[in-house]
């Protein structure tokens, strides 16, 4: 459904988006992280023709967004950052507007209104004034408003910055919910979003894709995966260290897997040992490797020489 | 078309939402009826002609229809919506066309709200009508010339105050170039062909025929054709911003 190939940006000398590619298909549910000032919104801008790019092309749903902007906008719904909706209106009076402007009409709109008001529980602001919501309110209004024409094309720009973990937990599910026949792209720089709601995300770091994969697999880039701590009466980090390296963790050892081949048979080999040495375990366990941990290895060094 | 109507009613309506309608029309008809009536010396000119009204038009809207305009692209960049409003499903042009409209439409209901004048007019004397009502069409003229320069400033900052000074100045040398005073010093050492070609480019020189009942093709042309540069410059204002 979405297609963008070799997507550049640049902003005087400055390259916010350099070379990005990759592809969303209905069923996807895409996570763009990176760190503030990485180049997520620039480049959701371009896909969802606010900006046009410096290069590269955006393809949505076989349309190009410059070459046939409308095909490709009426398959897209955009929650931009911040959540903006015109603070004097009411929430009726602005998903009317917005569903008028969709080309929803009579019968159609007020279905796809209500709809979406369920959907995102407005039944109770519906004729409030934009700017008297608080931010939770507003961000959902404008939630709303993307889904109002039933897109096969989600973009949103940190649909959960500024809510509370509550509203962060149904937006959540509705993403993964909306993801099961949509292709979903949203932004965000928290990183248990991508494990609570995406099927794959790509890291971005000064523009460039620095990372794509499955949470999964952006996981097992981290070094602790694979890592087995163990906390156990007469257990010595010298015995251990026969498995790979020791890391002392005051009272506890994390021993990590000498190589990628090894992350499996690790617990099993630490488990031979303690029986072997009649160790009395207090605790085990198997780190399944750590997002932040690989997210600020692959961004942190730039960031700190920058 | 339909796009058009759909922003336009949306931006009409934003207008009578807030209290700035209200303010805007209650100042606008008290300070008519104060040049008419007071400033103008309406009653001491002994004519049955809307010529005292239709005056100050040029000089009351220099500050008024700037304060109509200023918001049209300034609040939309300051909320972010425009960023919504142009992911949406139009082009540009829908958008700032009914921008446009929608501020001109509220202009004429201003302008219409001034009929008691005409009535007055009318009870005192046997005045033609025919003049005032190119009269009005002239004054009509005039603030969507402003108003698309209000546009264009508007489209140029997300802060109304300076998109407010920008359009009163720009108008204000609208004005000025066809001036009398201004021509006047002019002549003293430009020549005549220089004076003619700068006094052209003011609205007050082709606001003056209307106010004579006289509805000239070339000044219908003159006031199209600033509105229509001005919205162009808007358009490519904005596209400017997108392209970053």
């Amino acid at each position: 459904m979405i297609k963008i190939q070799n997507l550049v940006k640049t902003f005087g000398a400055k390259r916010a988006v350099d070379d990005v590619s990759f592809s969303v298909e209905r069923g996807e549910v895409l996570g763009f992280l990176g760190p503030n000032g990485a180049g997520k919104s620039t480049t959701m801008r371009m896909v969802t023709g606010f900006m046009p790019p410096t290069g590269g092309k955006v393809s949505i749903g076989g349309h190009d967004i410059i070459d046939s902007p409308l095909e490709a906008k009426r398959l897209i719904g955009y929650l931009p950052e911040n959540a903006a909706a015109y603070p004097d209106m009411t929430v009726r009076g602005f998903l009317s507007f917005i569903a008028e402007l969709r080309g929803l009409r009579g019968d159609a709109r007020k279905k796809a209104i209500h709809r979406v008001v369920e959907l995102c529980f407005l039944e109770s602001v519906l004729g409030q004034s934009i700017d008297t919501l608080s931010k939770g309110y507003r961000h959902r209004t404008c939630l709303a408003q993307a889904l109002i024409h039933d897109p096969q094309v989600l973009i949103m720009d940190e649909p959960t910055d500024g809510l509370d973990p509550n509203q962060k937990h149904e937006v959540r599910n509705l993403i993964r919910e909306l993801g099961k026949t949509k292709a979903i792209v949203f932004s965000t720089h928290i990183l248990e979003e991508v494990d609570a709601a995406c099927s794959r995300a790509i890291i971005i770091d000064r523009g460039r894709i620095v990372a794509n994969g499955t949470p999964e697999e952006l996981r097992g880039m981290s070094q602790l995966a694979g890592a087995v701590t163990l906390s156990a009466h007469g257990a010595s980090a010298e015995k251990l260290a026969v498995l790979g390296r020791v890391e002392d963790l005051d009272g506890a050892f994390r021993v990590y897997p000498r190589d990628k081949s090894q992350i499996k048979l690790l617990a099993r080999e630490v488990v031979e040992l303690v029986n072997r040495e009649g160790w009395k375990v207090e605790g085990m366990y198997s780190e399944a490797g750590q997002l932040d941990e690989v997210f600020r290895r692959i961004t942190l060094p730039d960031t700190v020489k920058r | 078309m339909r796009a058009v109507w759909i922003i336009g009613k949306r931006e009409l309506g934003s207008y009578f939402s807030s209290p700035v309608a209200y303010v805007f029309l209650v100042i606008f008809l008290l300070l008519t009826g104060f040049f008419t009536f007071t400033a103008g010396n309406f009653f001491e000119r002994g004519e049955a002609s809307l010529a005292a009204f239709f005056g100050w038009h040029p000089w009351l809207y220099l500050v008024l229809v700037p304060a109509v305009g200023m918001r049209l692209w300034a609040e939309e960049r300051r909320a972010g919506t425009l960023e919504l409003l142009l992911t949406m499903p139009i082009t540009p042009w829908q958008a700032i066309l009914a921008k446009f409209l929608a501020s001109w439409v509220f202009l004429a209901v201003a302008l219409a709200l001034t009929f008691p004048a005409v009535i007055t007019v009318n009870i005192l004397g046997e005045p033609d009508n025919g003049v005032i009502f190119a009269g009005y069409l002239g004054s009509f003229f005039l603030a969507g010339a402003y108003l698309a320069i209000s546009c264009m400033t508007s489209a140029m900052t997300r802060n109304q105050v300076v998109a407010f000074i920008l359009s009163v100045v720009i108008c204000l040398f609208l004005i000025l170039a066809g001036f009398n005073p201004v021509t006047d010093l002019m002549v003293r050492w430009a020549s005549p062909a220089v004076v003619d070609t700068v006094a052209a480019f003011s609205v007050v020189t082709h606001y003056d025929g209307f106010q004579r009942g006289v509805i000239d093709t070339r000044d219908l042309f003159f006031f199209l054709s600033v509105i229509g540069f001005a919205l162009f410059a808007t358009g490519v204002i904005i596209r400017g911003h997108r392209a970053g």
